[in-house]
């Protein structure tokens, strides 16, 4: 059975009463010790810690309870060196007993957080502070000339409404055709959008320094996709400028719906990529509809031909071979001399055209 | 082979992977264009990784939040009671009346754990986490094993990473129950305590010594400035055996009345006493043993000049008057006569300027003309 009865933390117990009392009562006991020399105690009064760092155990005491007993007289000597210094703090009287403010302790602990960081000024306090602006306290009731009543400033039923006005009279400065109350609402969103932009910024510089406010965290939305450990490559300009065009084409608009940013080109390739044959086609033009169906069906034959030729490079093959024939012929059959010909030079190194199955058609 | 058909390649147009990642970068919200909103708003593109700003729905989360952000004058420190795969009959009787004295300001954790490894670079990872998730820098882990047994490892961490750690182990325990005390003078939770720490142990051998700070950080309770003095009735005595055994036991406070203010101490054993064996210990970095016991500069006491305290008198001040300018000194009135003295003199002097650059734009003309 322990003692330690499950109180709420910050309620007072109970016992302090009966023991403030006790000390009070007659309960007389001699004060038959000697002082013991407290030269040597180290006594930190913040933690009420005392520390004998010239004690020795000349022969530690083989039984366990005498031990331990030892320890404790010792302990009482040091303790009351501590409730000496304690108690002769100036004290203040209080319902559940005498109050002493305690000085700030002297051995050092480490913090269990790194110290907060002085937050940089928002761009209105630095503003302020130039203009010399000061910040007065304004009241929740503000009272309202219209209804001739107390009303709150901001919330439900508050004082300037925008809801509220029901005629706006024109100035000669407003232009006809506009719309005072939309202007109105249009304007307070430019305020509130400004207000937000200035948070954010803020924000950011607040981040830059490293002391964003406590209850601010950072928290990443999109991860960088790491199937293989590399490094991102880095993207030249180009590339960058077209990648907007890319990604506009390949949304189901075409682009067309984008927000813009200040400074983007317009892309390369507006619009979607739709070729549509003419209704009529004049004289002069191949039959257009032919060549897309055509190209279509070889790409389907192409991909389910068992004979996987890649035509246009034997093609290519086919042309460069039968050109080098008649070129060999024609040099074979003509008639000059071998005098007037061009002497290949002994000492240069021609380049051999090694003969390879290449080429070789059946 | 039959003739040469003319097949025109077509590439898909397709952008490289990489450009995608770009896109993302581009496209999506950029850096300051808002929508209001102040849960998901894109504020920074570090690289590749997004950023957004997280800030609590409910001001009940505000404040919890706020209660955890690092501060100038901190909170006490709470303190995290685990234990690791095995544990014996004694160290599960050590964690569960450690959790009784500091029942205010401690969690403690039934389950065990067997990823914690204190001491191994890679097995901290989970106490860590812990601490993070409830905000404790101190704990006290225990285990069991062969080779270590009755192992209690105690371990401060700094900014939710460890900072240093004890690793002792615990012999002769004797719990509270066994203990035969009058029941009126039981300590209560929360109270502050006293501490005796007595031997030369504590001193020179560098383990009693860190073991000493720990153990004043974990039963110290919060720091006050100001304490009701009749509700102290706590003392940890823990005495250094040898060098590396340290006797650690919780009495009761009586305090008897003698002749003068301060009354008499007297010492009952209540608590559980039990003998630590310092095994191992790992003490914080330099730079973050440093960086740890920082104080704000706002905090230390600055001094104030040109005071002094003085026996009989009391508090004496300095002050420094500076000499007086009698002649440069703006009165609160002009009389009239001087005004007109100076707007005289004033157009006088500027007759005079005028006369003057006239002269000097006549000199010029003439050098010129004679150049």
């Amino acid at each position: 059975m322990y003692k330690f009865v499950d109180l709420k933390p910050f309620r007072k117990p109970v016992f302090l009463k009966q023991i403030h009392r006790r000390t009070l009562c007659l309960e007389k006991e001699e004060m038959g010790e000697d002082e013991q020399q407290e030269v040597g105690y180290q006594i930190d009064l913040g933690n009420l810690t005392a520390f004998d760092p010239h004690h020795q155990f000349s022969s530690v005491p083989d039984n366990r309870e005498d031990l331990v007993k030892e320890c404790i007289a010792h302990g009482t000597k040091l303790i009351q060196a501590v409730a000496d210094a304690l108690f002769n703090l100036p004290s203040t009287e209080d319902a559940s007993g005498p109050i002493v403010s305690l000085p700030p302790p002297s051995t050092k602990l480490p913090r269990e957080k790194p110290l907060p960081k002085p937050k940089p000024p928002t761009k209105w306090e630095v503003f302020a502070k130039k203009k010399g602006i000061q910040n007065r306290k304004k009241d929740k009731l503000v009272y309202d000339e219209q209804t001739s009543s107390w009303k709150r400033r901001h919330g439900y039923d508050r004082v300037n409404d925008d809801n509220d006005i029901p005629i706006i009279e024109a100035k000669m400065t407003d232009e006809p055709g506009v719309d005072p109350f939309a202007k109105r609402r249009s304007e307070k969103k430019q305020r509130v959008e400004k207000q937000e932009k200035n948070r954010l910024h803020n924000l950011k510089e607040a981040s830059k320094v490293g002391a964003l406010p406590s209850h601010v965290q950072l928290a990443a939305t999109a991860l960088p996709i790491t199937g293989t450990q590399t490094a991102p490559r880095k993207v030249s300009k180009d590339e960058l400028q077209n990648v907007a065009g890319m990604a506009a084409t390949s949304t189901a608009s075409g682009g067309k719906f984008d927000k813009k940013l200040a400074g983007e080109k317009p892309p390369k390739h507006e619009k979607k990529y739709r070729k549509f044959l003419p209704v009529v086609e004049g004289s002069g033009m191949g039959s257009l509809e032919k060549q897309q169906s055509d190209k279509i069906l070889n790409k389907l034959m192409a991909k389910n031909s068992h004979e996987i030729l890649n035509v246009g490079k034997a093609v290519d093959m086919y042309n460069a071979k039968s050109d080098k024939k008649r070129r060999n012929q024609q040099g074979k059959s003509s008639s000059t001399s071998s005098k007037l010909k061009v002497k290949k030079s002994p000492y240069k190194n021609a380049s051999k055209k090694k003969s390879s199955s290449k080429g070789k058609s059946k | 082979m039959g003739k040469p058909v003319s097949v025109t390649r077509i590439s898909l147009h397709k952008p490289p992977p990489s450009l995608t990642r770009i896109r993302v970068f581009i496209r999506r919200q950029p850096l300051l264009l808002l929508q209001g909103s102040t849960g998901s708003l894109n504020l920074a593109n570090i690289g590749y990784i997004m950023l957004r700003i997280k800030t609590p729905k409910s001001l009940r989360a505000k404040r919890e939040v706020e209660k955890r952000a690092p501060k100038l004058v901190e909170n006490g420190k709470k303190t995290l009671i685990l234990h690791g795969t095995k544990t014996s009959n004694v160290l599960n009787d050590v964690l569960t009346e450690i959790y009784h004295l500091k029942k205010d300001n401690s969690v403690k954790y039934s389950r065990r754990n067997d990823n914690i490894r204190p001491f191994e670079s890679g097995g901290e990872t989970s106490l860590e986490f812990y601490s993070l998730k409830t905000d404790c820098s101190l704990f006290v882990f225990g285990s069991h094993s062969k080779k270590r047994p009755d192992n209690l490892v105690i371990g401060r961490t700094y900014d939710h990473h460890i900072y240093d750690l004890v690793e002792v182990g615990v012999e002769n325990f004797k719990s509270m129950k066994s203990c035969s005390y009058d029941k009126k003078i039981a300590p209560l939770i929360g109270s502050k305590p006293f501490f005796a720490f007595i031997g030369e142990g504590f001193e020179n051998v560098e383990e009693l010594k860190h073991l000493k700070e720990v153990l004043l950080d974990l039963f110290r309770g919060q720091v006050v400035s100001n304490l009701n003095l009749a509700g102290l009735d706590r003392v940890y005595v823990c005495t250094a055996v040898s060098s590396n055994k340290v006797l650690f036991t919780l009495c009761a406070l009586r305090l008897k009345k003698s002749g003068t203010i301060v009354p008499r101490v007297e010492l009952v054993e209540v608590g559980p006493s039990m003998d630590f064996v310092v095994r191992r210990h790992r003490i914080p970095d330099e730079s973050l043993m440093k960086e740890a016991m920082k104080i704000a500069p706002e905090l230390i006491k600055k001094k104030e000049k040109n005071v002094s305290k003085d026996a009989i008198e009391g508090k004496i001040g300095k002050i420094y008057v500076p000499d007086q300018r009698v002649g440069n000194a703006s009165l609160p009135f002009t009389p009239k006569g001087v005004k007109r003295e100076r707007r005289e003199a004033k157009a006088k002097g500027e007759d005079n300027k005028h006369a003057e650059k006239k002269q000097k734009q006549k000199q010029k003309q003439h050098d010129d003309a004679s150049a």
